[in-house]
């Protein structure tokens, strides 16, 4: 492997450094029609429901969360697939919100997507060198010693052989169509890409293979990533600062070190929690939240705290009051929580220990049911 | 699944050193020397290539190995749900003493659905979407015990209570597409649970959910096990997975066990190449991020033509280690002691040698 980096450190940018990107009060509802004729509007799926978010340039930042949360959608709209219901992107300063097909040409190379199906997002008809050059076609550019120079030498940045380029893509297993998904996506010299779950369909000795690759496309071209992902391990191992999202809004973000050691919200405690133990004398020990029932409908979420119908810590006032995204002052600066009662580990999983003990052993906590999603 | 006490396990699932032929011991399932094979338009597939392992009641045998290992098939083969006009099935499969390759269509009907119950990755795929999820339940419950309408609809009301659907009575009458994936995989469950059976294959079952759904469902099925002591088969490509559910573990590569041992063994110490790469290629949450992650070189192996020798050797760090191209000519054989052991020409101090020194430190 030639891609055999070491992790940049969990440094912080500094505060005053202008974001390459921003997101204000980003939110993206999608319509919900009813049966009969017309089909009117009868309700929203708030699939991202006011977020804040920043990335600075060279920086890779995790977003997790559970599936339906909007992870995906908050990624199409960083790239400008979808257009916001409200609230701002700014790129580099500039907000491209609303920007027209023409605007957003000349970013469009800048910001670029990879995506999770190695299957299907290639064209089966097209030679690898085409789909590599795709990009290059569309925007028109012709880099100096041509556009097939320019695609064998993407094809070997990412651990191809250039001589690949005329075969098709079913020639490929998995692992190495990511890879052409990955050489099509640097075609442009991005600045940030936006990866959507980029390894979750990739065998696990497959996986670290590109996780390996983007770790070294961040460190050497100076690439920011958006990294989606359910995998928290993974994510944990590539992103210097993680973003956890429950229905549509962010819950908790801070630095990879606080997030996995001193994290302050009980989802992301929950979620910790569940991910599976490596080391079998470990896993027979550990004290497991159990988290119970499936998340709320994006359609209807719950009033207040949106995670309040499966909080073990919810009170009254979660469900009045809805909470905001703070700085919490006692931590690492930069780490936020939306909470009203933010606490440790140890802490959500006493609660939810006695809420298992007042219910038999099942977990308490009410949980209202999505009803059937549209 | 694992007791909580790590001390408490037995090796209960240990398959001696038992070649082809030899007599069956009195395991609850004791799979010898299986061999499943299409025929295809390119060729002969060898998608199980010799496998034997033993199972008893009330433990779980956890198999790991990449996509196309044959992990799928070879439970398929348990379940008698080859086509046999395109596959041929080879050795010995006994279930509480019935030689299932030898059973006829009639008596694997029975067994089916009964005693031996499947889970499968794509609970979408397996659920028919013109039956509600309570008909489904009963249906089978109806048909294997018996039962009444009456019954068979207040089975399948428990079941989904159990398996953790809240409002069972209400959601009984749902069809599939009205619940969610983590909803569907636990439907999925309670249709195999329904009927109480000895032996749960199950395929993937978490594979496409998210942490937290996994986590339900994987302490579901331990608690059955614990009141039921089902026989348990989890197939899964997460080793953190197996670490939670299984007693023992066995890794396959191109149709082949490659190294068997308990799950603590296979995890800690583990005495195959290929397991040293599954180890070092997966980021482990208390890991040292510093550390690059190491993955296996190279790409799974063609079973059309597999490599000859060992055919994990093109991708193998240790085959100059061997020596005289033995990794490339001859097929290292797996042997067992205690149940345990490695198809690999090293030798066992080399394995161990290898393991502490250049494996052991990339783990935590
Ligand atoms: N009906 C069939 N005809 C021909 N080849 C088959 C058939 N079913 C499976 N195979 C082949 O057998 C091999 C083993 O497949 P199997 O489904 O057991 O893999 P697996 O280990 O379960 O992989 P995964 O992790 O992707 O589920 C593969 O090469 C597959 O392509
Ligand atoms: N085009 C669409 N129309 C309607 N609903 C959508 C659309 N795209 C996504 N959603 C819904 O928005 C929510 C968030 O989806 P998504 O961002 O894909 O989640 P994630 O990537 O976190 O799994 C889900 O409830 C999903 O069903
Ligand atoms: S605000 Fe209340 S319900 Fe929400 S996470 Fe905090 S304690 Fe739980
Ligand atoms: S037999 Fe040779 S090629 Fe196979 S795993 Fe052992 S060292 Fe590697
Ligand atoms: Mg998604
Ligand atoms: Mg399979």
């Amino acid at each position: 492997m030639t891609e055999t980096v070491s992790v940049p450190g969990p440094a912080l940018p500094p505060d005053d450094a202008s974001p390459l990107l921003e997101l204000t009060g980003l939110v993206k509802h999608f319509p919900v029609r009813g049966k009969g004729v017309g089909r009117r509007t009868v309700g929203a799926v708030r699939a991202v429901d006011g977020i804040d978010l920043t990335v600075h340039a060279g920086e890779s930042v995790g977003l997790v969360g559970e599936s339906g949360c909007g992870k995906s959608t908050t990624g199409r709209l960083i790239t400008r697939l979808l257009e916001p219901t409200a609230g701002s992107i700014k790129y580099q300063g500039k907000d491209i919100a609303h920007a027209s097909r023409r605007e957003l040409a000349p970013i469009r190379s800048e910001i670029q997507m990879i995506f999770q199906d190695p299957y299907s997002s290639l064209n089966p008809r097209q030679t690898v060198g085409a789909i590599v050059a795709s990009p290059m076609e569309i925007n028109k550019i012709d880099p100096p010693g041509g556009r097939k120079k320019r695609v064998q030498e993407l094809l070997e940045t990412v651990g191809l052989n250039p001589e690949h380029y005329n075969r098709f893509p079913h020639e490929f297993s998995g692992g190495q169509r990511q890879r052409i998904g990955i050489a099509r996506s640097l075609a442009l010299e991005p600045k940030i890409i936006v990866a959507d779950e980029p390894v979750s369909a990739l065998d696990v000795s497959i996986q670290a293979q590109v996780v390996n690759l983007l770790q070294g496309l961040q460190r050497d071209l100076g690439i920011a990533f958006v990294f989606i992902a359910h995998d928290l391990a993974v994510v944990r191992h590539f992103s210097e600062r993680v973003a956890v999202m429950y229905l549509g809004k962010i819950v908790e973000v801070a630095d990879r070190v606080s997030i996995y050691t001193s994290a302050r919200h009980p989802y992301t405690h929950t979620l910790l929690a569940a991910v599976p133990e490596l080391d079998p004398d470990v896993a027979a020990n550990r004290t497991r939240v159990r988290i119970v029932g499936d998340a709320p409908s994006p359609i209807a979420p719950p009033s207040g705290c949106r995670f309040r119908t499966r909080c073990p810590k919810a009170q009254d006032l979660c469900a009045e009051v809805e909470p905001t995204l703070d700085l919490a002052p006692d931590l690492i600066a930069g780490h936020r929580v939306a909470c009203h009662f933010p606490g440790t580990a140890a802490e959500t999983a006493e609660a939810s220990e006695r809420i298992a003990a007042k219910d038999g052993g099942k977990g308490a906590v009410d949980v209202v049911q999505s009803p059937e999603l549209i | 699944m694992k007791s909580s006490d790590p001390l408490a396990k037995a090796d209960s699932t240990a398959a001696d050193a038992a070649p082809a032929g030899d007599k069956p011991r009195s395991s609850f399932l004791s799979v010898r020397d299986l061999h499943v094979r299409f025929t295809t338009l390119d060729g002969i597939v060898k998608a199980v290539d010799g496998l034997s392992f033993d199972l008893e009641r009330g433990s779980t045998l956890g198999i790991v190995g990449e996509s196309g290992s044959g992990k799928s098939v070879s439970s398929l083969a348990i379940l008698g749900l080859h086509n046999p006009k395109k596959t041929v099935i080879g050795g010995e499969i006994h279930f509480d003493g019935v030689e299932l390759t030898k059973a006829s269509e009639n008596e694997m009907n029975k067994l089916r659905g009964r005693r031996i119950a499947m889970i499968f990755q794509d609970a979408l795929a397996a659920l028919s979407p013109f039956y509600s999820v309570g008909e489904q339940i009963a249906e089978t419950y109806r048909r294997h015990m018996g039962a009444s309408r009456k019954e068979a609809r207040q089975r399948a009301i428990d079941m989904l209570g159990r398996v953790g659907i809240p409002n069972p009575e209400r959601r009984v009458d749902d069809y599939p597409h009205h619940f969610s994936g983590g909803m569907r995989q636990r439907a999925m469950i309670a249709i195999a649970l329904a009927c109480n059976p000895d032996l749960l294959i199950a395929d993937e079952p978490t594979t496409a959910l998210d942490v937290t759904v996994q986590s339900q469902i994987l302490d579901l099925l331990g608690d059955l096990q614990s009141e039921f002591g089902t026989a348990i088969i989890f197939i899964t490509h997460d080793l953190g997975v197996i670490a939670q559910t299984a007693d023992d573990v066995l890794v396959m590569y191109a149709g082949r066990c490659v190294e068997k041992g308990t799950v603590r063994e296979v995890l800690r110490d583990a005495r195959h190449p290929y397991s040293w790469g599954l180890l070092s290629s997966v980021p482990d949450l208390g890991g040292d991020v510093d550390i690059p992650l190491r993955p296996v070189r190279g790409t799974p192996p063609s079973l059309l033509s597999p490599p000859p020798g060992c055919p994990f050797h093109p991708r193998c760090d240790y085959v100059a280690r061997v020596g005289d191209d033995a990794c490339k000519t001859s097929r290292p054989t797996l042997t067992l002691a205690d149940g345990r052991g490695s198809a690999c020409h090293l030798t066992a101090d080399e394995k161990a040698e290898i393991f502490a020194t250049e494996v052991r430190p990339l783990l935590r």
